[in-house]
């Protein structure tokens, strides 16, 4: 018996672990077994093996296992070290202080409206449950119509599922029911990504798609008061700030608490301060865009300010910085906006792009209340002209390097 | 008769004036919400297709051609009309349900589609069955959009209850989006997807 399990054991380190000698007869030993092991099953994924209809997934878990060590064959020799499973790891670790407290955010408001005990292990041990169902379902199912239209169609499976995943349940209120989330994510990831070619093709946001798709299909679980706190009893006033706004800035919470985001709203939008954390790790490693991200704050605040001077109804009183602290403005400006995807590529192209995200925005929440996400719908809507705003820059850029050309040879004629 | 039962057969498939022309999609937006306008259209715009394509092949060697699109018009409206008083006669409430769109026929491009491409060069038997077949092509897929449409954003069908009480208490809910016009343009974009997965013929080359 204990003979066996030694045997068991060393065959097991054999497995994982190979010792070679080296050319200057020193012992190594590394990980290869596993290395091995899947070279040893390679041949069946590849065209003309016994599985080779799952050839995608099997590549999706290779290269997410090990580095892939194939280098280009020709053109291109020089790559940036940052391809797009790190650009989107980034993105995802970025995400983590909003989902952090989003989780505790959710218990508290729940508890604070049941009148429970303040107890932490109460806050989070709700939160975690209230949350994690909504996440693993996201994963799942996007996921799940990922690989099999990489299957069908013998593309490689692609990260960019990883940010979509989570941001999904960020922008959902937090017990919204599991398959509402599910046909969701399967509308966004087929009709708004797949049905264009895949990740990088789509031509909005898929996460907005599926907040928007669930926003028009759903009203009842996605607007009004009652929604924004999980397991709420009916007494207790549920209002996000947004549905307040109507009312003036004296039926709605303080500019601190909005800013570090004990309110009732999405997952992940209530708490400022994480946001910043994130905009700040994005910036850093130069991800997202700095310039969208501050043309969305200044279009809002001119927006803001434009109607705090027209002042004709109590909404449009509301001091313009409220609204950057309000729903997902901070939110859709970070995470959203910036997707690489969908944004403008041109600099110019930038600006113009959230400046008007910023514009819109505040003046969809402020002149029609019935759609109080007013962030939501103008992204959707710039994702749209983006590939425009691109094309009318470079034409404008052309148009005057030609006229410079033009000048230039007259000049010189003279 | 084999040529004729072509003429009706091939508009339901790989001539379909909607998934395959993408004429007449506008009518298909508005009147899919439910099944029974959806249906009753679709019988308006098969007569009137039929009929339109009859009278043009019968006139089409007097017509001169620089005023045949006024011509073709003339006939139209006052088949559309016909139509349209025959509703109001007969289903008045459905007439009511599908107000403008009844007389919106005149400019469905369809109708207009045939007469330019077919009536006004075949013969008048012929082109009254390519009336009816693409008609029908047009009637298959509201029917389609509508039964969708119908099925998940109202919980029924041809305006009986069909989604059973005890799914909606156990939360279940109607899809409003259904209702709105847009689903009715991805369900469209839906049937166009699988039914050129179908028929690589019809995919264009790269």
């Amino acid at each position: 018996m204990q003979k066996n399990k030694t045997k068991f054991r060393r065959s097991l380190r054999d497995f994982f672990i190979v010792t070679d000698e080296t050319s200057d007869g020193k012992l190594r030993s590394h990980i290869t077994g596993l290395r091995r092991y899947i070279d040893k099953i390679k041949p069946n994924f590849m065209e003309g093996g016994r599985f080779s209809k799952l050839q995608s997934t099997f590549e999706a878990f290779e290269s997410f296992l090990f580095v892939p060590d194939e280098t280009t064959k020709c053109g291109v020799q020089i790559r940036d070290a940052v391809d797009m499973k790190r650009t989107m790891f980034f993105v995802v670790i970025a995400l983590i202080p909003t989902l952090l407290f989003g989780i505790w955010n959710v218990g508290y408001q729940h508890v604070l409206s049941c009148g429970d005990t303040l107890n932490f292990w109460n806050i989070i041990g709700f939160g975690l449950l209230t949350t994690l169902p909504t996440i693993v379902v996201s994963y799942v199912v996007g996921l799940a119509i990922e690989f099999a239209f990489a299957q069908i169609r013998h593309h490689q499976v692609n990260e960019g599922f990883l940010v979509t995943g989570l941001l999904i349940p960020l922008v959902l209120p937090p017990d919204i029911p599991l398959w509402m989330v599910a046909i969701a994510t399967a509308f966004a990831v087929i009709i708004g990504k797949e049905v264009f070619g895949g990740t990088g093709m789509n031509i909005v946001n898929p996460a907005l798609l599926a907040r928007a798709f669930l926003f028009f299909s759903y009203p009842s679980v996605m607007s009004g008061t009652s929604v924004w706190i999980a397991d709420k009893p009916d007494a207790f006033s549920g209002a996000t700030p947004l549905a307040l706004l109507e009312n003036g800035v004296s039926a709605m919470p303080s500019a601190w608490t909005m800013f570090w985001g004990g309110i009732p709203g999405s997952l992940g939008e209530t708490s400022k301060i994480a946001i910043l954390l994130g905009a700040i790790l994005l910036l850093v490693c130069g991800i997202a865009s700095l310039r969208i991200m501050a043309s969305i704050c200044i279009g809002g605040i001119a927006m803001g300010l434009v109607f705090n001077l027209i002042g004709g109804s109590t909404a449009m009183q509301v001091p313009f910085y409220y609204h950057l602290l309000m729903g997902g403005f901070a939110f859709g400006a970070v995470f959203m906006a910036t997707d690489p995807v969908t944004a403008p590529q041109t600099d110019r192209g930038k600006i113009i792009y959230g400046l008007l995200i910023g514009i819109f925005a505040v003046m969809i929440r402020v002149v029609n209340p019935a759609y109080a996400e007013g962030m939501m719908l103008a992204i959707l809507l710039m994702n749209v002209f983006s590939p425009l705003i691109d094309h009318c820059v470079i034409a404008k850029n052309i148009r005057m390097r030609k006229k410079r050309a033009i000048n230039h040879q007259k000049a010189t004629a003279k | 008769m084999g040529k004729f039962s072509k003429l009706i057969t091939e508009p339901l498939r790989k001539t379909n004036p909607i998934t395959v022309l993408v004429l007449g999609v506008c009518s298909c937006l508005a009147v899919t919400a439910k099944m029974k306008p959806a249906v009753v259209m679709a019988i308006s715009v098969t007569v009137v297709t039929a009929f339109s394509n009859l009278i043009i092949s019968l006139l089409r060697n007097g017509i001169p051609a620089r005023i045949r699109i006024i011509v073709q018009l003339v006939v139209v409206a006052a088949l559309v009309i016909l139509v349209d008083q025959f509703l109001k006669a007969f289903v008045y409430d459905v007439s009511k349900q599908l107000s403008v769109f009844v007389g919106l026929i005149i400019t469905n491009c369809i109708v207009m589609g045939r007469l330019e491409a077919y009536a006004m060069s075949h013969k008048p038997i012929e082109s009254f069955f390519d009336g009816i077949g693409n008609g029908l092509g047009y009637g298959l897929i509201l029917v389609i959009v509508a039964f969708f449409r119908e099925l998940l954003g109202s919980g029924s069908l041809w305006g009986f209850p069909i989604v059973p009480k005890a799914f909606y208490a156990a939360g279940y809910l109607n899809n409003s989006l259904m209702i709105l016009p847009p689903m009715a343009l991805i369900i469209v974009g839906i049937v166009i997807w699988i039914q050129r997965s179908r028929h690589p013929e019809l995919q264009e080359k790269k």
